[in-house]
């Protein structure tokens, strides 16, 4: 009897049959498989391979890897001048361009210490709260496909478009914008840009709620996201997180109120934080509510906007925009709220030459996955789907 | 000495004499292990002198009452080449304890050079490390798994320094275009 203790924890099964007689299994250990997921699948939003031991249908750890997008943006920092690396900067988070643009032109016009024209300040703010939207409408959307709610998509698309549209009207680009320069910005808006805005604005609200009910209350959206993936608030703030991923644990923090920049500390909007009504703090689903509440504050933050913006009687949008962009000698690190998460652009400058000695990218979302290896432990497979589209990540962003 | 610090004062935004407040917390504690404080108003640092402190250094930011520097915002990797050195540039600050922040500076020599790894003290430094050793090839003492992360594994050469030269052929493939 003792033997047939031990076998029972050595791997093998004993099944005790009828006549006193036993029937023993052996080495029935299973083996670890390696999956490789990715470059190429559609639940990594882009070129990302996790290359996960399984046993069964448990990961036992995912390993991400990346650089399969590297296209060497520091590196090119050094070659270019100052305004000449805006576009490349579109090219890191492509679906957020305007904050990154945004953040990156603040960093430089931190250094060149130039006062920026406010109605500039508010057409920024509008775009980038704008284009906030339309990245969270993806991110939600395109989750909701890597769950197998397909309809969320659509809708989601669908008014994304409309925002991509308004952009295109100011901009002349879909998504990759070059609009907001150092100083200021390409083009004022045009001049039926605010009403047109109002109306998207009006026909917006309903749209979010209608989101709510599809997705969020959906029994079988809930079933497949909460309690999964959970992140506790001191190591989500260990790893580095930020944006709607750290506030989804729970965190108060935002960095257009704990560091405040442009015209935010005039607006008034409350940073999203999960209610423990629908969810568990810091599992995936707290990480999508936040994402569905800041599109609300989003168009808050919209309407405010578009009622203090100074008027646009002669407004010359590239006033403030500086000849040649040398900054003194010196450096930077300066940051902004991207729907992502912190964007932050570290930047040296020699104080002679036109270009940075040195402009490093933080990036959201690579600091975000590195969180991978310890949230797919012990997961199931589609469990790890669910924790790749919460985190929400845009290869462009990760690999730079 | 008195009127002297207060003239400093008057000049230094708010924001700066918080860090400035931190740092005299770290050098009571370290004494010339780090360097003096540089107040400029952009980003204000400190470097620290002695590397082999680095490591403590970091623990006492993070775990000291006072201090409390939970979050690592940036970790950015340096090419000092007219010093002959590489260097990194960790951005700090403490979410939900005190408003300040302040950036630290860790050197070492241009060849074969090493900094301690803070990788265990904040998880963010791991693929941070990771990236400034990617692209300019400074060892990182302790760190858990010191790989490429960015370019492919059989690189050669550290794409962001200075006098980088790229390779002509990868795999038969034709590198310069």
């Amino acid at each position: 009897m003792q033997e047939l203790g031990k076998a029972e924890l050595n791997s093998t099964r004993i099944i005790r049959q009828d006549d006193n007689r036993v029937v023993i299994e052996k080495d029935l250990d299973t083996e670890y498989m390696v999956l490789s997921m990715g470059p190429q699948h559609p639940s990594t939003h882009g070129v990302l391979r996790l290359e996960c031991i399984t046993d069964g249908e448990v990961v036992v750890e995912a390993e991400p890897y990346l650089g399969y997008l590297h296209r060497c943006f520091e590196k090119y920092c050094e070659k270019v001048d100052y305004p000449g690396i805006v576009p490349y900067t579109d090219r890191m988070d492509y679906l957020a361009g305007m904050n990154t643009e945004m953040a990156y032109c603040m960093a430089v016009e931190k250094m060149l210490d130039i006062e920026i024209p406010r109605r500039v300040e508010f057409i920024r703010v509008i775009v980038s709260e704008l284009n906030r939207i339309a990245s969270h409408l993806v991110a939600i959307g395109t989750y909701g496909i890597d769950l197998g709610a397909f309809t969320p998509f659509l809708f989601c698309f669908r008014d994304r478009e409309h925002i991509l549209n308004l952009l295109e009207w100011i901009s002349g680009a879909r998504m990759l914008y070059n609009y907001i320069w150092i100083g200021g910005l390409s083009y004022d808006v045009p001049a039926d840009f605010k009403k047109r805005l109002s109306e998207f604005v009006t026909y917006f609200k309903p749209k979010t709620v209608e989101l709510q009910k599809l997705l969020t209350e959906n029994e079988i959206f809930v079933k497949r996201t909460k309690g999964i993936g959970i992140m506790p608030a001191d190591v989500a703030i260990n790893y580095g997180w930020s944006g709607p991923m750290l506030r989804g644990s729970g965190v108060d923090w935002d960095l257009r109120r704990n560091d405040p920049y442009s015209v935010y500390p005039e607006l008034d909007f409350k940073v999203a934080l999960p209610d423990p009504k629908f969810c568990d703090i810091g599992d995936c689903l707290a990480r999508h509510v936040v994402r569905a509440i800041e599109m609300e504050e989003s168009l808050k933050i919209i309407e405010q906007c578009l009622d203090m913006m100074p008027g646009v009687d002669g407004f010359n949008s590239r006033v403030a925009i500086p000849k040649k962009v040398r900054p003194k000698a010196g450096e930077v690190y300066s940051r902004a709220e991207n729907p992502r998460g912190e964007v932050g652009f570290y930047i040296v400058s020699d104080g002679k030459s036109t270009k940075p000695l040195r402009c490093k990218a933080r990036s959201s979302c690579f600091v975000n996955l590195s969180a991978m290896k310890d949230l797919s432990r012990g997961q199931l497979i589609p469990d790890l789907v669910a924790i790749i589209g919460s985190i929400d990540i845009v290869l462009g962003e990760v690999d730079r | 000495m008195d009127n002297g610090m207060e003239e400093a004062g008057n000049i230094m935004p708010a924001a700066v004499l918080e860090s400035k407040a931190a740092y005299d917390i770290i050098r009571g504690r370290f004494g010339d292990a780090v360097s003096e404080f540089d107040a400029n108003p952009t980003m204000p640092f400190f470097e620290v002198a002695d590397a082999s402190k680095w490591v403590d250094i970091a623990l006492f930011m993070r775990d000291d009452a006072r201090l409390k520097f939970n979050y690592m915002a940036c970790l950015s990797g340096v090419d000092y080449m007219e010093q002959e050195q590489l260097g990194i540039v960790c951005n700090l600050e403490s979410i939900g304890h005190y408003p300040h922040r302040i950036a630290v500076k860790v050197k070492c020599r241009r060849e074969g050079g090493s900094i301690p790894s803070v990788a265990c003290v904040w998880h963010t430094a791991n693929w941070h490390e990771r990236e400034a050793y990617d692209m300019y090839g400074m060892t990182f003492e302790g760190h858990p798994d010191l790989r490429r992360i960015l370019c492919p594994e059989d690189w050669t050469g550290f794409p962001l320094r200075k006098d980088y030269q790229v390779q002509e052929t990868y795999h038969g493939i034709k590198v310069p275009y």
